[in-house]
């Protein structure tokens, strides 16, 4: 019986050897319809031209803890990682990110300008592979706030005019600066106000007002399951997953533009790799920061492209067919009303932050 | 015995009271859904009594006042809450009649002792109420995503249409998406792949460890037990960290040293990772069955001039089995739920089903998660059927009865 278990694992092992034979890369990505904007835009034809498998780990959450448990290990499995620019900065500060040289390693645009310059300000950090601009924001059901819809971000401190519950994550990034600029602190002094101790109790003691009314909320899925539900009646998460859910699902919700929060996502490549799959990932950046390949994505998510002259590219939903160009964070009218992120800000002060945060949630 | 108890009608004052009391849990629940909980409460008993009043009052005769209790609460519950509120009150409509004269014509006593004081009676049936809700309490997360998984829409909400039964409202397409979607196919076959090697290690490592223990010479049996089991008994988290970093220089070493593949060795690192949490699971059931093994049958084998080797196959073996096949199931059933070491040694061609199910459940919350939960489930029950179906064989060859 022995023996024939031992032939059984040893065909069985053998099997698996036998069935990754083909070159593979690790890209690490948020999951649900971004990866799949990425699967289409990039991996799918990435693949086809040069045959390299592309295996999509959805480990973006968790992804500067687990590189730096990997990097301690001494055993990097991830090739390319997609992170936002916070979290970019503060991989590229403890060295956990290679440094990216954007004119050798990042495609020119089609009419020569260089990338440094294509990409401009959205060069945060010089780890920093920048994909695309999305925005943290509010939807509302339709159906549930009564007559007057909510036009400000700052209808979701208002319970007084929406009652009902509101979905907020469970992080202080973008939730403090959404309560200072409600209790009337000016946007160009958000971070400073932010920066002091009084400051920061006075973001929380806004949100104490709201408090028993807040379901929290950590992933940009939950939001959107809670409007379909209606078990709130406003709620923040990604632009896209509220694009997902009006354009796609059909479900009687509406957006908030105002106050938007404005972040950039793209890509870093670890360190510690062999020489061979660095150079792989490299390829790959190249081909994937390349023009048109950033306009691909804005077909399949309502993300802007991080690249000036990928913005004029920009056409209709693959598959609905809807003009994409005003859904994204980035148009002149959604704009107007943006609250652009302060990066550095938050690379030297989450930590701190999220402590304090968290003790406040326990209260 | 049932012949024995002789039953009588019992007094309308009984009956009305108990029927209120039934009325106003169901009012209650259903108020309570509607937001006014006291206002249903009362209506519910009031209504209860009512209806109580007239059919055994008035119309006395049983086969029509049951027949029109259905009509009226499946009528009610149709105008109410439309088809799915109809099926719902003539399963209510059924009960209520049924009760009601079950109370009235004392048919309650029929199959007990004609000797059991009313308290008695009533304790009776009281447990019978309170194993049920248990049960309830256990089985009803679980069955609650059943339908779910068969949502035409990409959320967990029963929509108004499944609430109405509109086919329109159903769909198989999260099934279709689990069928068709590449990740989710190449962590099911990752799954499948890994389970059954890690479970025949841990079967043959757990078997060989429990055979050992149960020799009377081995010094320090129950450190070496305590040791063995540690991997189901420490946090799982802790595991985790620990073989992760365990594992990677393990890695290390295969890949650059002796130049393995490197998926390959993700493979084997996954795979000794859960035969070592499946390990415990085996030792304990073998070593169940091991109590009740005649060592004097290997010493007649031995004594007939069989080795130990052959001894093992052909007497010892056959005996604790069923012991090891269920070992064999729950260190099965262990790695294929396991979700946290795979997340800290695998790498993403090696993501299992659990893992593909957490990261979609966080990711993104797609039904596709449910059809993938129904399917497990159902898959979970072979399994335990199994295992039960084989205890039972085992005591009768043994000569047990059951437990």
């Amino acid at each position: 019986m022995n023996v024939t278990k031992t032939f059984v694992a040893t065909a069985a092992l053998s099997l698996v050897t036998g069935l990754v034979i083909a070159e593979e890369m690790t890209i690490v990505s948020w999951g649900g319809a971004y990866s799949k904007s990425q699967l289409n835009a990039y991996h799918n034809p990435y693949s086809a031209k040069t045959g390299v498998t592309i295996l999509n780990d959805d480990s973006s959450s968790t992804a500067v803890a687990k590189l730096r448990a990997m990097n301690e290990a001494n055993n990097v499995t991830w090739d390319v990682v997609d992170v936002e620019a916070g979290p970019a900065m503060q991989l590229c500060d403890e060295g956990l990110a290679m440094v990216i040289d954007p004119d050798t390693m990042l495609a020119p645009a089609p009419d020569g300008t260089s990338a440094a310059d294509d990409f401009g300000d959205m060069l945060v950090s010089e780890c920093f592979i920048p994909q695309i601009v999305y925005s943290t924001t509010f939807g509302y059901r339709t159906d549930l706030v009564g007559s007057t819809a909510p036009t400000s971000v700052c209808d979701v401190f208002n319970t007084a005019a929406y009652p009902g519950k509101r979905s907020l994550f469970s992080v202080p990034i973008n939730t403090m600066e959404w309560a200072l600029l409600c209790d009337g602190v000016a946007k160009t002094d958000i971070y400073d106000v932010l920066e002091t101790p009084e400051g920061q109790d006075q973001a929380l003691a806004k949100l104490d007002t709201i408090k028993d009314d807040v379901i929290w909320v950590s992933s940009g899925s939950d939001t959107p399951q809670l409007l379909a539900d209606g078990e709130v009646i406003m709620g923040a998460t990604y632009n896209g997953r509220l694009f997902a859910l009006i354009e796609e699902q059909k479900q009687p919700v509406a957006m908030i533009w105002d106050g938007q929060v404005m972040d950039l996502d793209g890509w870093i490549i670890p360190t510690g790799l062999s020489p061979e799959r660095q150079a792989r990932a490299l390829d790959f950046i190249m081909f994937a920061t390349d023009t048109q390949r950033l306009a691909d994505q804005a077909k399949w998510i309502s993300y802007g492209p991080a690249r000036a002259s990928s913005a004029p590219l920009v056409g209709k939903h693959a598959e609905l067919g809807i003009e994409m160009g005003p859904h994204m964070p980035t148009a002149p009218e959604n704009l107007e009303r943006a609250f652009l992120m302060n990066y550095g800000f938050w690379a030297d002060y989450r930590d701190d932050l999220d402590a304090k945060f968290q003790a406040w949630l326990a209260k | 015995m049932a012949a024995l108890t002789v039953i009588s009608r019992k007094p309308l004052s009984f009956v009305f009271c108990s029927m209120a009391i039934l009325g106003a849990f169901a009012g209650l629940l259903i108020g309570m859904a509607l937001n006014v909980a006291p206002l249903g409460l009362i209506c519910g008993a009031v209504l209860s009594v009512g209806l109580s009043f007239v059919v055994l009052s008035v119309m006395d005769n049983e086969k029509i006042a049951r027949w029109g209790l259905l009509a009226f609460w499946s009528v009610c519950g149709l105008f109410s809450f439309g088809l799915a509120g109809g099926l719902a009150g003539i399963l209510w409509g059924w009960f209520f009649g049924w009760f009601v004269f079950w109370l009235f014509e004392g048919r309650y006593r029929a199959r007990l002792q004609p000797y059991l004081s009313p308290k008695q009676v009533l304790w009776h049936f009281s447990f019978r109420v309170i194993c049920g809700a248990i049960f309830t309490y256990l089985i009803t997360p679980i069955i609650v995503v059943m339908p779910l998984s068969f949502n035409s829409q990409d959320f967990f909400t029963f929509t108004p249409e499944m609430l109405q039964f509109d086919p329109a409202g159903y769909s198989l397409k999260h099934y279709k998406d689990f069928l068709n979607n590449n990740e989710w196919q190449r962590s099911f076959k990752n799954s499948l792949m890994i389970a059954p090697i890690a479970t025949i290690i841990s079967v043959c490592l757990g078997t060989l460890a429990a055979i050992g223990l149960s020799q009377s010479h081995v010094p320090f049996k129950r450190l070496i037990m305590a040791l063995l089991i540690s991997p189901m008994i420490v946090p799982l988290i802790i595991s985790a960290t620990g073989m992760f970093f365990f594992y990677a220089s393990v890695g290390n070493f295969l890949e650059n040293s002796l130049g393995i593949d490197k998926n390959f060795v993700g493979y084997v690192k996954v795979v000794l990772a859960h035969s070592v949490l499946g390990i415990p699971f085996v030792i304990i059931t073998v070593t169940a069955t091991l109590v009740g093994f005649d060592n004097s049958l290997t010493r007649a084998a031995a004594n007939m001039g069989a080795d130990p080797i052959t001894t093992f196959f052909k007497v010892q073996m056959p005996l604790i089995l069923p012991g090891v096949i269920s070992g064999g199931l729950f260190a099965f059933i262990t790695s294929f739920d396991e979700v946290v070491v795979i997340m800290f040694v695998g790498s993403a061609s090696q993501k299992t089903l659990p893992w593909q199910m957490f990261t979609g459940l966080r990711e993104q919350i797609s039904p596709t998660i449910l059809a993938v939960a129904t399917i497990l489930v159902v898959f979970s029950i072979v399994l335990l059927a199994t295992l039960e179906l084989l205890r039972r064989r085992s005591e009768k060859l043994r000569g047990l009865s059951p437990i």
